[in-house]
């Protein structure tokens, strides 16, 4: 065992230093060519590339139209967080998606996040229907297997730890939306790591529809466990009345700041990985260099993809985690308040 | 490079699109109504189910304890009470076999002594019995003795007096 690691570092030596002077000059010899003929270099790059890294492949190929001008790499970069009609499959074509025509004067034609979504919820439907139908043959005796296993440690974490911790009584109500909106975002952020893959939730749009539902999920909450007059008392925060002319507009803007916050939260944290990403990338692309490209962009990329990894649960996590505190914030301040009222009747 | 991008970040990533918010209501809306149905429903169910079952098993387990310790201690004092008992038992065992003997001793005891005295009695009448007759033999022969001797010698009259006389001194002296 010991002999092995005194050799490693040595191996790895020798491993750099054929390596260098080969990629040196292989880089002369490619850019050399690629003043001749641009498409010699984009399928080597491409080549070169995909065999470096095979997560970050469609970006690298992509990255290879860039050589032609620097100016250009921003707009491939935004070419894949932007949502568009075509499904690319870069070296194998795309598939252009069909428009439909508006209905009352909106455009509700199929893009490429429309399609990351439907993914999304085949891939949702499938895997837990699959846990469900084990779930509902499983005797509380014996204990759960595999897949099923797997996502029990998710949902009963979801339950207990986001919803029981941060609703209190009555979450059971809640949990669906919040399973449900954990899981949705979570595969949408897997699913935009995956090579020719897209982040729907890197879409102001999608995130935005989720937090508008998290708001009215609040806000239904809220006007069930205070009614309407309890309702219209939390916007003055229990203040005195002379205070209420700004208490109440301030109460008012704080309800549609919570989704606004969301929104923009996971909307860009989901689009920085991923620029980040791509940049790395391109960084080899923009000066040229097949040395920066092995020492600088592949293990930053391979870096920033696995910090991108954890994001995605992390957000995922936080979107869920936030509309559960949202939704204890909005119930749990009338109740903490019966609950101490009970306690002085008894 | 940078100013296009910031162009287009600026012109497109935050632009509205009315039919992505369409199409993701509706799928969320769908995603969430089937997973409520096929999915949240029988996972929760049955994790509060186990809740449940651990709770009830941990109860039952902490019944269990209490119970056997009551029984163990209800044990432990049988087993006192029995102890107490048996010592109890023997202890009036030999109360009694102690009484019983003294009473019986006694009662030998005094049987013996009227035995005794019985005894003693009889053989004083029999020994009274015994002088008595033993007199009048002597007394008999005393007579015919004298008799022989007046009928040859003296009137009998005068000699009997003589020795009864005798005979009364004898017993005096006697006694």
């Amino acid at each position: 065992m010991k002999r092995v690691n005194v050799i490693q570092p040595k191996a790895l030596l020798k491993v750099i230093a054929i390596l260098v002077p080969l990629l040196l000059s292989v880089n002369g010899l490619v850019f050399a060519a690629s003043g001749q003929s641009s498409d010699v270099s984009k399928n080597s790059a491409a080549a070169v590339a995909g065999t470096a890294v095979s997560a970050p492949a469609a970006e690298a190929a992509h990255g290879a139209e860039a050589t032609e001008g620097e100016e250009k790499a921003g707009d491939v970069i935004m070419h894949h967080i932007l949502d568009k009609n075509v499904l690319s499959f870069e070296p194998f074509g795309e598939i252009s998606l069909p428009k439909i025509p508006p209905i009352a004067g909106i455009d509700i034609s199929i893009t490429k996040h429309v399609v990351m979504l439907w993914v999304v919820s085949a891939l949702l439907l499938i895997v837990f229907s699959v846990v469900g139908g084990k779930y509902k043959n499983l005797t509380p005796r014996n204990a759960p297997k595999g897949l099923a296993n797997a996502m029990e440690a998710l949902v009963e974490f979801i339950r207990l730890d986001v919803a029981k911790s941060n609703i209190g009584h009555g979450y059971e109500k809640h949990l669906p939306y919040l399973l449900t909106v954990f899981f949705f975002i979570l595969f949408c952020n897997l699913l935009g790591l995956i090579p020719y893959g897209a982040t729907a939730t890197g879409n102001v749009n999608v995130t935005l529809t989720l937090s508008v539902f998290t708001f009215f999920v609040t806000q239904i909450a809220a006007f069930k466990a205070h009614g309407v007059k309890g309702y219209l008392k939390h916007l003055t925060a229990g203040t005195h009345w002379s205070l209420w002319i700004i208490m109440v507009p301030i109460e008012i803007i704080g309800q549609f700041t919570k989704p606004f916050a969301l929104t923009v939260r996971l909307f860009a944290n989901m689009t920085a990985g991923h620029i980040i990403i791509l940049s790395l990338i391109f960084i080899s692309f923009i000066l040229k260099s097949y040395i920066v490209a092995v020492a600088v962009s592949v293990p930053f990329a391979i870096f920033i993809y696995l910090l991108e990894l954890f994001v995605a649960f992390l957000q995922a996590f936080v979107f869920t985690m936030l509309s559960a505190l949202f939704i204890g914030l909005a119930t749990a301040h009338e109740g903490s308040d019966e609950h101490v009222a009970e306690g002085a009747h008894h | 490079m940078l100013t296009s991008g910031i162009i287009l970040l600026a012109g497109s990533l935050l632009s509205p699109n009315p039919g992505l918010i369409f199409w993701t209501a509706i799928t969320f809306v769908i995603v969430l109504l089937i997973l409520k149905k096929v999915a949240w429903g029988p996972i929760l169910n049955a994790l509060e189910e186990r809740e449940k079952g651990i709770q009830a098993s941990i109860d039952r387990a902490h019944k269990a304890k209490d119970e056997s310790e009551a029984i163990l201690r209800k044990n432990k004092e049988l087993f006192a009470k029995a102890d107490a008992e048996s010592d109890r038992i023997i202890r009036e065992g030999k109360d009694y076999a102690e009484k019983l003997r003294a009473d019986l001793t006694e009662k030998a005891q005094v049987e013996a002594k009227k035995i005794i005295t019985a005894a003693k009695e009889e053989i004083e009448q029999e020994k009274r019995r015994a002088l008595d007759v033993l007199r009048n033999e002597v007394a008999d022969l005393a007579v015919k003795g004298a008799e022989k001797i007046i009928k040859t010698t003296l009137d009998a009259e005068m000699q009997k007096k003589i020795v009864d006389s005798m005979i009364q001194d004898l017993s005096t002296k006697r006694n």
